[in-house]
């Protein structure tokens, strides 16, 4: 195998370490009012402890989370500039939709506690739903497209625009994603918490799995069907098992097993677009001949092995602290271990 | 205004914007973690009071740095689509490892600061900070090492035949002569923002608590203004010494940015004629008129000095803009690189705004420091100052340093034009093509309008917790003996 081929499996893994672990943020951020909303809550003091309580479980970690897009953004610069180039000027107003989500979601998380009126908090929430959506949508759109092919000229330059992406399948595969990041986050919820809420974590998830399985399968098969090879299909049936996993396993309430099984389903569904797209990184839906391709797209083999190294001393140094933030705050909360007062002013105390 | 306006002015406005934030969060990672440490290690009071108070408003700092940095590692591609494909196998190494290297780091550490208040153990938590520290510096180091590149590529050679600039050398680019000198400069001038912010601050609530005092006839000492006065002096103290640490490293640059861009120079004094060695060139404080070269008008000159800042002799000889407009005309247009198209203003950047930018980040550099000075002086043995200009020199001391910040990097960036990466690619000719004007306007209007709008709740935001001061202090209770079922000592 070489440098390039192995780049393209590390875009994998990056891309499979962001859409797992920041999907379940995603996923408590659309969440927050359902879980926190009128459905579920008693008063408004319920939603407000309920909300906390939510954004709690992935408050320490949602930044963490985050940068794994970000290293894939700039490994994507360093390894393949030219799917890079071409990808990010060619998405254009959908990068920036993403963008403009992403800071205003971030924003939230940081100052929705900052200041005890019920309008800011209830601004910063429209934030962070919105700003868990968006990103969420966009980037199944984005994504999927990629693999199904895009308009590309003989200058390895994009020719079409924002209508080109909203295809029946880029739409499908944006639905997929915020089905999949519901589930995946309510199972989170239920993993992290205790008490009334975690019960209904697992209602949601039970009602949104379902829809998320269907739409994903019917996904999977139309990425199969028409470029499928013999390892996509072993790992779509990987995926929509360990989905259905997920699924009984949150109806038998062993939250861990459900959450591993979304874990596995986001897994697979990654690597059954890699599979999908290898080895081509961004084809052309105008001319085959203009695909963009591992081999075409890359860096200088000498680039590459700078960054293998860099990467293979690395990344396992960052598994193990990331890892053991999750250790660290381990611990289920329910809305008890939300302070009284609130807002209790950020740091202090 | 063209579609490379349209690009620069954008990436002018989110950059300039994001690094607002970026010298602040250097600096005040640094003080929030000795505060920290200090705590860990005295178990006085006011070093938990202040860890606390400082950490909450470097949050608030810190969260607008952070989401204006996701737009940075995207942009590339989005505006610059073509300089990605030119430089990207040498240019995306170092972004890749900083988000690997230093992202990682400090988005993790920063969330178990945050939170591990009352979960970790003492030492461990005021660790957390000094690794956001860290971080923070790895970052500084890896993005200028990547801009370093554009002001002096090396390490790369030009591949004719995939028709872009390739790495040969990845340790020749961390150690670019420019990159050793502008990394520990910017983190000198980083340690000024954040110091200057410390400073401030402390310096405004120690005069709010002292007046308050003497207004009730009370003891200052039993107010907060002797904590607030301890740390007025240590941002006192720290801005100082960053501001010798960015001017030997700012004498250093001048010289290497005079060898490797000596047009940067020329435009840095808006010198057009060539000053032979011998002559010594004069630096100029404050002109009037056009900077054209036609008929501008010195006030205050000093003699020599230009020689000194570019050749360290005060008689050394100093090219001007005008030899060397000829002399890059022929270098570089005649060269048939095709990188090189369309350089409409001849090799020569905008001489007024590298003239005013070059001043006034020294100018206001050298105005920190100054009121550093009369602070340490005005606050000496004790003393608890009430002045009223000093509520004037609080709310000038975070400003100054962090808009000579923006201007050193306004100026750097303005004086490599028109290259882009210099005697390589000029900018012009590193935009998206397949980005249409409509797209770019559309982005720099919500990212105007955005950031326009955050700006507002940022500042008042921080503002208010300014004047919220310092909370009480409360006891700790250590992580291992407490009730599993309390509430959080910290919860969003």
């Amino acid at each position: 195998m070489d440098l390039a081929t192995f780049w393209f499996i590390v875009l994998g893994v990056l891309w499979t370490g962001y859409l797992v672990l920041e999907g379940f943020d995603f996923g408590v951020g659309m969440l927050l009012p359902v879980l926190g909303g009128k459905r579920y809550a008693s008063d408004a003091a319920d939603a407000e402890k309920r909300r906390r309580v939510l954004l709690n479980t992935i408050g320490p970690v949602w930044d963490g989370n985050e940068v794994w897009v970000l290293t894939a953004g700039g490994a994507t610069f360093a390894a393949f500039p030219h799917w890079y180039a071409t990808l990010f000027s060619g998405f254009y107003l959908p990068l920036l939709l993403i963008l403009v989500a992403l800071i205003v979601r971030n924003l939230g998380f940081e100052y929705r506690h900052k200041r005890p009126e019920a309008r800011w908090k209830a601004r910063w929430d429209l934030a962070i739903f919105w700003g868990s959506l968006v990103p969420a949508l966009l980037w199944g759109v984005a994504l999927t497209n990629i693999v199904r092919g895009v308009p590309i000229d003989a200058n390895k330059e994009f020719t079409g625009n924002l209508f080109t992406l909203l295809n029946p399948a880029g739409l499908l595969g944006g639905l997929v994603f915020v089905t999949l990041f519901l589930t995946h986050g309510a199972i989170f919820v239920a993993l992290k918490t205790d008490g009334k809420i975690r019960h209904e974590a697992r209602q949601v998830a039970e009602r949104v799995g379902v829809v998320a399985a269907v739409l994903a399968v019917a996904l999977l098969l139309w990425l199969g069907l028409t470029d499928g090879k013999l390892a996509s299909w072993v790992t779509t049936v990987v995926a929509a098992v360990a989905l259905l996993g997920a699924l009984a396993a949150n109806r038998a309430g062993r939250e861990g097993w459900a959450f591993i099984g979304t874990a596995v389903t986001i897994a697979m569904a990654v690597a059954t677009y890699f599979l999908v797209l290898f080895p081509n990184v961004m084809p052309s839906s105008t001319n085959p001949d203009w695909n963009l391709t591992i081999a075409n797209a890359s860096s200088t083999d000498y680039t590459l092995k700078v960054m293998t190294i860099v990467a293979l001393i690395f990344t396992p140094i960052v598994l193990m602290y990331q890892g053991w933030t999750y250790w660290v705050f381990r611990k289920r909360l329910t809305v008890k271990h939300i302070p009284e007062d609130a807002p209790r002013e950020t740091v202090s105390r | 205004m063209d579609a490379t306006d349209l690009a620069r002015w954008q990436f002018a406005i989110t950059t300039v914007y994001h690094f607002l934030f970026v010298p602040i969060t250097i600096g005040m990672s640094l003080i929030v973690a000795v505060f920290h440490t200090a705590w860990v290690r005295t178990h006085n009071p006011q070093w938990m009071r202040l860890a606390k108070f400082f950490g909450k408003l470097f949050l608030i700092n810190f969260a607008l740095g952070l989401v204006t940095g996701i737009v940075q590692e995207f942009q590339f591609g989005m505006n610059w689509s073509d300089y990605s494909r030119f430089v990207g196998d040498i240019f995306g190494a170092p972004l890749a490892i900083e988000a690997l290297l230093a992202f990682f780091l400090e988005s993790t550490f920063l969330g178990l600061w945050i939170f591990g208040w009352g979960r970790l153990p003492e030492k461990l938590h005021a660790t957390t900070m000094w690794l956001v520290h860290i971080g923070t510096v790895l970052s500084a180091y890896f993005i200028l090492a990547a801009n370093s590149f554009m002001q002096h590529p090396v390490g790369y050679t030009y591949n004719a035949a995939s028709g872009r600039a390739e790495l040969t050398d990845f340790f020749a680019v961390l150690t670019n002569k420019v990159q050793l000198v502008t990394f520990p400069h910017v983190i000198f001038a980083a340690y000024m923002a954040g110091a200057g912010v410390v400073m401030g601050v402390s310096l405004w609530l120690m005069r709010r608590e002292a007046k308050a005092a003497a207004d009730d006839a009370q003891d200052v000492a039993r107010t907060d203004a002797p904590m607030y006065r301890t740390a007025t002096r240590i941002g006192a103290v720290l801005t100082l010494v960053a501001a010798v640490g960015v001017t030997i490293t700012g004498d250093v640059q001048g010289k290497i940015m005079t060898e490797v861009q000596p047009m940067k120079m020329a435009a840095a004094e808006a010198l057009y004629e060539s000053v032979p060695a011998g002559e010594g060139a004069p630096f100029s404080v404050l002109t009037v008129g056009s900077l054209d070269g036609s008929h501008a008008n010195a006030i205050i000159e000093i003699p020599g000095l230009l020689s000194f800042l570019a050749t360290g002799n005060f008689q050394g000889a100093v090219r001007g803009i005008n030899d060397l407009k000829a002399e890059y005309a022929k270098t570089y247009g005649a060269s048939g690189n095709p990188r090189v198209a369309d350089v409409a203003t001849a090799f020569v950047p905008n001489i007024p705004t590298t003239y005013w930018t070059f001043r006034l980040m020294i100018g206001l550099g050298i105005a920190t420091a100054l009121i550093a000075i009369a602070v340490l002086w005005l606050t000496r043995k004790g003393r608890t100052p009430t002045a009223k200009w000093l509520a004037y020199a609080a709310v000038a001391a975070p400003l100054l340093p962090v808009f000579a910040n923006s201007f050193g990097w306004i100026f750097t960036e303005v004086g490599r034009q028109p290259w882009l990466v210099f005697g390589l690619m000029t900018t012009a000719n590193g935009v998206s093509p397949s980005v249409s004007m409509g797209e770019v306007i559309t982005s720099m209007v919500v990212f105007t309008l955005l950031y326009g709008a955050l700006a507002v709740v940022e500042i008042k935001l921080f503002l208010h917790y300014v004047r919220k001061g310092a909370e009480p202090f409360e006891e700790p209770q250590d992580p291992a003996d407490r009730d599993e079922d309390a509430p959080l000592v910290f919860a969003y």
